[in-house]
């Protein structure tokens, strides 16, 4: 059985424009929401606050919870249905960032009152708001630096550029750090980081790591703008979602990047725009079946696999598929970008 | 042949470890004695973070010190104009008058040599000394609260009862603990966030408490209040005492608190012990201060303000208050396992019911079978025959995973079973990179067996590099992350290194095995 023939040969490539400008508005639409949002809605893990699971053994209304949350002073909180409408189960956030004693005998107290059911307190969070601050840097890190690691080894495997890479890397680290010395927000810094990243991959020609790094702030800023949109909440869960996106988005632009090394040694004289879009074609049989196979159970993880896990498998569905597009979109066309400058000058 | 053969040894090497490190969770209590833990969202439990108040320790050594140099200058009848404790962390001295200034400096070198002088202004034989704790003594008092509130709480933890508990130090200041399976968990709330300094006061009786209240709170003594509640109208009652600031006696001396029950009116309440040096110090108070009353303060709060009747020797001494058993007994664990060098701080509670993280295993296996079974069908349908060996392959991996989160005794969270999940999806990858190779190698007009070496020599490279790079995001995960995001990346990890393994060597295995020896002519792929 065959999805794709072997001699196929769509133009990828020629169209590289028309989804350079289709990306360019995926990303300005980020920006918008973001903007329109105020910033991404940080959950309890990032922004401080409590959030309380509760699950009733009948229906019941949100009137009576939210009666029995006022009564207890956690009335400003916002209670929301969570899960399959016939498991009776509440999600409340509030803003309360400190621990209380007794609050889920109380609020069971009080809930079974008010609501005439038995209330079961399944899950309290409570992050004070300086360890939501931690957490928020260390997310910010950690996406920072898994994109230089694999940027350096991008750089180091396809170019054999190990010491310039390492070089960048230490000088951003450094430049980092020293910067972090002057308390500017960490998410301006990392994005100063970034920016530098690309002028420098840029300058120095590295293209297969500028490429596959460009492909990964879009499918990261992408589905970042995709939570914004649906006003879904950031947590520690979709902070690891975001990483898996990056190396999956990854895997699939490395295979295209190791299939255009090959056919660039087999036939060196062709122009690097037929090789790339020859490349992409080759694998593309692969790729469609891959991103089918992992699309298929995180859609199995996303239906079936309860609350908790809802949003972390919605946002790896966004990423596999927008990983999948940039990698054939993105990444690649932006090897091309250096030829153009060469042919100019 | 010969390579084959050594293929095969590994593979089985590899496949009986795994499963017998699976046996133990399988079923329990078979050798090696290594399960798969669950994480606190799989199995309910607590994950708390408490930053440890250090400051109020030194706060309380400057006390400490004030009071110990207001005695000194008290017995020596030096008359001072004021001694106070500034901001919980200066002492600041008052003198007036040449005798006083000579006998304090005096003190001041003797006794108190170890005390920094942060201003010293002598003007018109008034001197004003502003005193404070040098910064090595302070740091050392950061580093020692850390230290000993790291131990009382695993002391409370221990007697608490709680398997298999995780208390580590986080940071400079900051105490994590994961406690699985804790059901009734305000009570373990309680218990460790309790500070319990324990105090044996004199009340001050030469002065009027009517006055203090009023808010002429003689130096050197303080209000506090007797919380009491009636049982028969249920209204808490507040009694407010004058109490010396100073202690006469701690829980520093306690050496066991048990629980017993008044024989009279079938009360609990918690007997203590001291070693001979408390004896020895509560026998001689007891004995200078008959007639008066003393009182027993635990975290500011009075529990009973009895007279003295008499010299008590022996070194026991009974804390009553209307407590359930309950009370008691964590009362007991809390003064057994000594107080808290300082008050900590909550700063970060995560607690799961065990009903929610059954739903949660439930659903997430249920996702994964449906998700893999998906998987499974498909590739048979797409590669024919190759496709079994993927098939297998997958199990394979899946049952590495499972065997190395015991090896290596990882916890597996939620976030961790869709790591598996995921793995699942990209297990397949690995082979459908060969697979397609394969295949190209056969459209090229290559035979049977050179397409399959061929295929495999060329994806070997294109699988590394793109695992490689997913490693190094799982890695990162797992230093930035917390809890169950680390739990993700173990699985994430296992998952890539496990399915480099069943892709190059397992499915490359199988296939050499079907061509080895035989003239095929066709390849079912």
């Amino acid at each position: 059985m065959q999805f794709i023939r072997p001699d196929i040969n769509i133009d990828f490539i020629g169209k590289r424009r028309l989804a350079y400008v289709f990306s360019a508005l995926l990303l300005l639409a980020t920006v918008v929401t973001l903007v329109w949002h105020q910033g991404p809605r940080y959950g309890v893990d990032f922004a401080g606050g409590t959030v309380i699971q509760l699950k009733f053994d009948r229906p019941v209304s949100l009137d009576a919870i939210r009666a029995g949350l006022s009564e207890i002073g956690l009335g400003q909180g916002t209670v929301q249905r969570f899960g399959e409408h016939e498991d009776n189960e509440y999600l409340v956030r509030s803003d309360l960032a400190e621990s209380r004693d007794g609050l889920a005998q109380e609020l069971a107290r009080t809930l079974d009152g008010r609501t005439g059911a038995v209330t079961d307190v399944q899950r309290i969070e409570m992050v004070g708001p300086q360890v939501g601050k931690d957490l928020q840097n260390k997310a910010l890190f950690a996406i920072f630096f898994s994109m230089l690691f694999i940027a350096i080894y991008i750089s180091g495997r396809f170019e054999q550029r190990w010491t310039v890479a390492a070089l960048i890397a230490a000088a951003l680290i450094g430049a980092v750090y020293g910067l972090s010395l002057f308390k500017v927000g960490i998410a301006w810094l990392i994005l100063a980081g970034l920016i530098v990243t690309l002028i420098l991959f840029w300058f120095l020609e590295l293209r297969y790591a500028m490429g596959a790094i460009v492909a990964l702030i879009h499918d990261v800023g992408i589905t970042i703008g995709v939570f914004s949109l649906l006003d879904k909440e950031f947590t520690l869960p979709i902070i690891a979602a975001l990483l898996t996106i990056i190396g999956y988005s990854l895997n699939d632009t490395i295979i295209i990047f190791d299939r255009i090394r090959e056919n660039l040694r087999k036939n060196p004289r062709n122009p690097l725009e037929t090789t790339v879009n020859r490349s992409v074609n080759e694998t593309l049989s692969r790729t469609i079946l891959t991103s089918g196979t992992t699309l298929v159970v995180v859609l199995a993880l996303f239906t079936l696999g309860g609350g908790i896990i809802h949003d972390f498998a919605f946002a790896l569905l966004i990423g596999i598929l927008v990983g999948t597009y940039s990698s054939i979109y993105v990444a690649s066309p932006i090897l091309l970008l250096w030829q153009k400058r060469a042919r100019r000058t | 042949m010969k390579r084959i053969s050594w293929r095969l040894l590994l593979i089985t090497a590899v496949l009986v470890t795994a499963a017998i490190y699976l046996l133990p969770t399988l079923r329990p209590g078979t050798w090696p004695h290594k399960r798969i833990n669950l994480g606190l969202d799989l199995q309910g439990g607590m994950h708390l973070l408490f930053k440890v108040d250090r400051d109020k320790a030194v706060a309380s050594a400057v006390d400490r010190t004030a009071e110990d140099l207001r005695a000194e200058l008290r017995r020596q009848r030096v008359q001072h104009d004021l001694l106070e404790v500034r901001e919980g962390r200066l002492i600041a001295v008052e003198l007036r008058g040449q005798k006083p200034i000579e006998t304090f400096q005096e003190i001041l070198d003797k006794d108190f040599i170890g005390l920094r002088i942060v201003e010293d202004r002598t003007q018109d034989e008034r001197r004003s000394l502003t005193l404070s704790l040098p910064d090595k003594e302070i740091a050392h008092i950061h580093q020692l609260a850390v230290a000993q509130a790291l131990e009382t709480i695993r002391n409370r933890i221990d007697q608490f009862g709680v398997s298999e508990p995780d208390i580590r130090r986080q940071g400079d200041d900051q105490i994590l603990l994961q406690l699985p399976g804790v059901k009734d968990q305000q009570r373990a709330k309680e218990l460790i966030g309790r500070t319990a300094l324990l105090e044996f006061r004199l009340v001050d009786e030469t002065h009027d408490l009517e006055a203090a209240l009023r808010g002429e709170v003689p130096a050197g003594s303080e209000v506090l209040y007797e919380i009491s509640r009636d049982p028969q109208t249920n209204r808490s009652l507040k009694t407010p005492h004058l109490l010396k600031k100073r202690a006469v006696l701690t829980g520093e001396y306690l050496t066991d608190a048990r629980v017993q029950i008044d024989s009279q009116y079938n009360d609990p309440y918690v007997s203590i012990d001291f070693d001979a040096k408390g004896g020895q110090i509560f026998e001689r108070v007891t004995g200078e201060n008959v007639k008066k009353r003393m009182a027993i303060v635990l975290d500011g709060n009075v529990y009973s303000a009895p007279v003295i009747q008499e010299r008590i020797s022996g070194g026991k001494a009974r804390i009553t208050g209307n407590f359930t058993t309950e009370e008691a007994r964590d009362l007991a664990i809390v003064l057994r396992s000594g107080a808290l060098p300082a008050p900590l701080i909550l700063e970060e509670e995560r607690s799961v019911g065990p009903s929610l993280g059954a739903e949660s295993i439930r659903s997430g296996m249920i996702s994964m079978i449906v998700g893999g079974l998906l998987v499974v069908v498909f590739m048979p349908i797409y590669y024919r025959r190759a496709g079994l060996i993927a098939d297998a392959a997958l199990l394979v991996n899946i049952l590495l995973i499972a065997g190395g989160l015991a090896a290596f005794q990882a916890t597996l969270t939620m976030p961790g079973i869709a790591g598996i999940i995921l793995t699942i999806g990209m297990a397949v990858d690995a082979n459908v990179l060969i697979f397609e190779r394969i295949r190209e190698e056969l459209t090229l007009g290559k035979p049977p067996r050179a397409a399959v070496d061929a295929g495999f020599d060329r994806a070997t490279l294109t699988i590394l590099d793109a695992n490689v790079t997913t490693l190094i995001a799982a890695l990162v995960l797992f230093q930035f992350g917390t809890g169950p995001v680390k739990g993700f990346a173990v699985t994430l990890s296992l998952g890539v290194v496990a399915s480099l393994f069943t892709a190059l060597v397992l499915s490359r295995a199988i296939f050499e095995q079907t061509l080895a020896g035989r003239k095929v002519e066709h390849l079912s792929i």
